[in-house]
């Protein structure tokens, strides 16, 4: 397992500046909580992480190499999930679930993908277009996958939102669960989650 | 599996799932080719002569009617950050939504020509001309239209924006195109037309999949 370690990190959104000099080392086992109110660029900061929006200054290094250079490696290790949760409305439950995990060069037979989806509750209309489920639903998809995905790093944006308690003691149990295994997370959320101890990382506005 | 693959079997899953886009564009392609000889009237020689490029052009609107859609679906749930955040390089999986835009719109266009050129009187040589142009060139306009539809994404107004980036660079594929069918029902030889065409497809499929990833990145940034 990897270690994630994020050097004087910078960005702003058109002429206001969201943060800089941003900096924090993530080890496995561990995890993160980005805190900070609306606005004060969380998500952009996940997104710099992950490497989908371009930092206007520092570096973010996984295994001792910058993540813009050991691109692929990067990308096998980490599981991003923002805001739009990837979820097709013509697709079943299962065929998402599938499909999300396939794109990750995951093959998990029917028997793992009905038991991870029966897990979260979800058993009885996996076979329902997703377009019939509700927000707190989508989001239990994608709990599934973070159970059977093998990636090292989380990196989540608000995953609580549309959750019912259960569904975030749920949650609290996955990533207890991750950290115990040597994963490490990169978590964006005003929540607690469950008794778990986190760093924080706050951002002002 | 490849991203290729992976992209290509989803998009097909989805058009498979969700016929209505597939539907419009053959029913848009069929309709319109239908009125021409109703608005020009019944005359053989003037339906033999504009045959071919009434066809080409009705083809390349149809073809056009399904692009807004190829990337914008995916960018609004999420899917599109997932795919850029995934081991496949993007190369991969752009290509296989190209692709697969092609088989549920470019294809089914390219199979029907033939039949709606009947009605323009054209003979079977130039019919087979005709569809052999098109599934050369319709291949041709998925690709300018993905490059044009990534690089619109995200924009206000993108439909119109959309329409005037991508129709004027449809117009060599209509001119070689349109001219194949046109040099075999005046008794020339097709091939210079259909070579550019084929030249300029390899050209496209190995140039423009690199300019829709930085397009994507761009919108997703």
């Amino acid at each position: 397992m990897s270690a994630l370690e994020i050097r004087s990190l910078a960005c702003s959104r058109g002429d206001s500046r969201l943060f800089r000099d941003v900096s924090f080392t993530l080890p496995p086992g561990e995890w993160i909580a980005v805190r900070g109110p609306n606005g004060s660029g969380k998500t952009t900061l996940l997104r710099c992480v992950a490497g989908l929006t371009r930092p206007d200054a520092g570096i973010v290094i996984w295994g001792g190499k910058p993540t813009s250079e050991a691109g692929t490696q990067f990308r096998s290790a980490m599981l991003y999930a923002g805001h739009a949760p990837g979820i097709k409305d013509e697709l079943t439950a299962a065929e998402n679930l599938r499909n999300a995990l396939a794109l990750r060069g995951a093959a998990p037979s029917d028997e793992a993908l009905r038991e991870s989806l029966g897990s979260v509750g979800l058993a009885k209309i996996r076979n329902l277009a997703a377009r019939r489920l509700s927000a707190g639903q989508r989001r239990r998809i994608g709990m599934a996958r973070l159970a059977l995905d093998a990636a090292a790093l989380w990196i989540l944006d608000e995953p609580l939102t549309a959750l019912d308690a259960d569904g975030e003691s749920m949650f609290a149990g996955l990533l207890e669960r991750h950290l115990r295994r040597g994963g490490s997370a990169l978590i964006a959320t005003h929540h607690a989650i469950g008794s778990l101890q986190a760093k924080e990382v706050r951002l002002a506005s | 599996m490849s991203g290729f693959a992976w992209a290509f079997g989803r998009d097909l899953r989805l058009a498979w799932r969700h016929p209505g886009e597939t539907l419009m564009v053959v029913a848009f392609f069929v309709l319109v080719a239908s009125l021409f000889p109703l608005g020009v009237g019944a005359e053989p020689q003037t339906l033999r002569r504009i045959g071919s490029g009434v066809i080409w052009v009705c083809a390349l609107l149809a073809a056009f009617l399904s692009l807004s859609s190829l990337f914008a679906a995916d960018y609004a749930d999420g899917s599109l950050e997932q795919m850029t955040l995934s081991p496949h390089p993007m190369v991969g999986w752009a290509t296989g939504k190209i692709a697969a835009h092609w088989a549920a719109t470019g294809l089914p266009l390219t199979i029907l020509s033939p039949l709606l050129a009947m009605q323009y009187g054209l003979d079977a040589a130039t019919l087979g001309t005709l569809a052999f142009g098109l599934a050369l060139g319709t291949p041709l306009l998925s690709l300018l239209g993905a490059a044009c539809s990534a690089l619109t994404l995200g924009a206000r107004g993108g439909g119109v924006l959309l329409a005037l980036l991508a129709l004027p660079l449809f117009v060599p594929v209509l001119i070689f195109g349109a001219g194949a069918a046109d040099a075999q029902a005046s008794g020339l030889s097709p091939s210079p037309h259909l070579s550019l065409l084929g030249a300029g497809l390899i050209v496209g499929a190995m140039g423009l999949p690199p300019a829709v990833c930085a397009a994507l990145r761009i919108a997703l940034d």
